[in-house]
């Protein structure tokens, strides 16, 4: 009885032996070109040991390029969510505004980001240097956009008659309609939605990075794909999913947190 | 002039008329309650008188004013308390306080609220949220919140009856009071003969709908203050009683006579499991089902 209260803790370490155990036998057989654990771990412990390091530009402690990357994902989700909570808002209140643009969201919203990276690159051609940033910004804001604008608006029409009611009997401002009743109500499908942006925006950065060269976690992986030393793409494929899977945790935490207000 | 004045008023929502030629007035300081079946358009009568729902038809007048839109003359105390579950209740009190009273000082509208918590014996409870009360004590802040607006008329939608039957009687006892404090024009809905009579100078039934209106109104002559235990020997007492619930169950009769509904019945034998499996008949697909159509009276 006893060793099963550790299972949560044996459980997960049998899965991840299982799967380098699958690693291990697939580099020695079938695929002579993937390094091995071992050797993928030899090689990434300068990167790791020294996560802050700079060497030089493309040769960085990965939690430097984590850091990197992590400051534009955040730019990007910032903007995604200033422009997606109102768009939300709107379509949740105007039948209209809905009719206008919802046709035009929904053939948007499926866009892959490596669709929208050219476009956000010629949009900033005019900046030079600075093209690649903004045109990766664009391209994040634009597609982790959609959760936000979807859940918001869902939120805005799901606000109870009752409260709405309420606001009328008071003869409520549109102002105070919306701060005291509207977000309020709507807050729990919004952070529902800033979650599941956020994850999009995490993952359109590695995309963003490897097309326009960045310093950053998809940059470098990228980077060392060209320079053969496929170590290190596993390495980055680690870090990204810890990455996001922590950000997911993050914002769940808060998406709770509001749930019950 | 009577103070609150429904002439004709019709309202349909999209279907059967739900209410219809509804006329009622209504004099200053009077208690009225409003008895009637589940269904048969109470809350739309409210919500007409509130200015929430426009009529098809009629008028609805205050002070001999058309009613057009809601406004916090009007205070309504709704069926399923509606206060604001992100607020506490001292929050969910002074934003109607902040509305009615804009040109109030802070401490003056803090004042204001406090007044109307203690009205109802909330002060205890005052920074909870509504999901830390019971469902009485939610339903004392939503009266507060209405109170607090020094409404012009107060609207309560079956304020009472989502209640257990003590909390009942004891927020009956509190309404009694706090009216006899200010005297307020009230309308309240109920479904509860016991409640109308102890509350109220006149009782309306309204019919059951669809086409829902209002019967003859019944005055209620019994002295105030009034106590339930020594109603209940009142002869007075019971005679309105029965008056009242003889009312309501002839609409009722009336409606059983007139209301059919078509069941459908599938034909389908019970299996016979103790005729063994091969040589059982195999049960019907639902295609092979025959139906037949049974009136019932509801
Ligand atoms: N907003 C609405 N839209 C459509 N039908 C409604 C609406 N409000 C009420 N009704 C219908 O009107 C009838 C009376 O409802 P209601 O006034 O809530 O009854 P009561 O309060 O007496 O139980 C019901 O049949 C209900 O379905
Ligand atoms: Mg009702």
């Amino acid at each position: 009885m006893n060793k099963f209260k550790l299972d949560w803790l044996i459980l997960p370490l049998i899965g991840v032996a299982i799967i380098l155990g699958v690693w291990a036998v697939s580099s020695a057989t079938w695929a002579k070109d993937l390094p091995s654990p071992l050797k993928t771990w030899e090689s990434s412990k300068p990167y790791i040991l020294e996560p802050f390091a700079k060497r030089g530009e493309m040769d960085q402690g990965i939690l430097r390029f984590t850091w990197y990357s992590l400051v534009l994902v955040a730019q990007g989700y910032a903007l995604a969510l200033i422009i997606g909570t109102p768009i939300g808002f709107c379509l949740g209140l105007s039948k209209a505004f809905t009719k206008t643009f919802d046709p035009i969201i929904q053939i948007l919203r499926p866009v892959s980001p490596l669709a929208w990276l050219p476009l956000g690159l010629v949009l900033f051609l005019g900046t030079g240097k600075e093209a690649g940033t903004y045109g990766a910004l664009f391209t994040i804001a634009i597609c982790a956009m959609w959760p936000t604008v979807l859940n918001t608006a869902v939120g805005v029409r799901a606000v109870p008659q009752d409260y709405l009611n309420v606001g009328r009997v008071l003869k409520l401002s549109r102002w105070k309609t919306l701060t005291k009743i509207l977000i309020p109500a709507t807050l729990p499908y919004m952070f529902t939605g800033f979650r599941l942006s956020l994850g999009i925006a995490w993952l359109v950065i590695v995309a963003a990075e490897m097309l326009t060269g960045r310093p950053g976690v998809g940059g470098f992986l990228w980077q060392e794909y060209n320079a053969l030393i496929y170590e290190h793409i596993i390495l980055s494929i680690i870090i990204i999913g810890l990455v996001g899977f922590v950000l997911d945790r993050l914002m769940s935490l808060l998406e709770r947190r509001f749930r019950t207000a | 002039m009577p103070f609150l004045e429904l002439s004709g008023v019709c309202k349909a929502f999209g279907g059967p008329e739900v209410l219809k030629d509804v006329n009622l007035s209504i004099e200053r300081g009077e208690f009225v309650a409003i008895v009637g079946y589940s269904g048969s358009g109470k809350t739309t009568l409210i919500s007409l008188i509130a200015g929430l729902q426009k009529p098809d038809a009629g008028t609805v007048k205050l002070n001999d004013l058309e009613i057009t839109a809601p406004g916090p003359d009007r205070g309504v105390v709704f069926q399923n308390y509606s206060l604001l579950p992100w607020l506490t209740v001292t929050e969910n009190i002074a934003l109607a306080v902040e509305q009615v009273f804009p040109n109030h000082t802070p401490e003056k509208r803090a004042e204001l609220v406090a007044k109307a918590i203690a009205t109802v014996n909330l002060t205890p409870a005052s920074e909870k949220l509504p999901r830390q009360l019971s469902g009485g004590m939610r339903q004392r802040v939503s009266v507060a919140r209405a109170l607090a607006m020094d409404p012009q008329i107060l609207l309560l939608d079956e304020p009472l009856s989502a209640l257990d039957a003590l909390t009942r009687s004891t927020l009956q006892d509190e309404f009694e009071r706090i009216w006899e404090a200010d005297k307020k024009t009230v309308v309240l809905i109920t479904n509860d003969v016991d409640e109308a009579l102890l509350l109220a100078d006149r009782i309306i039934p309204l019919t059951p709908g669809p086409g829902a209106t209002l019967g003859e109104s019944v005055a209620v002559t019994l002295a105030r203050p009034r106590d339930r235990k020594a109603l209940n020997h009142d002869p007075e007492f019971k005679r309105l009683r029965a008056l009242v619930t003889n009312q309501l169950l002839g609409y009722g009769a009336k409606r059983k006579a007139t209301v059919t509904k078509k069941l459908t019945l599938p034909d389908i034998l019970p299996e016979d499991l103790d005729v063994p499996r091969t040589t059982r008949k195999r049960p019907l697909r639902p295609h092979e089902i025959k139906r037949e159509e049974v009136a019932v009276s509801a």
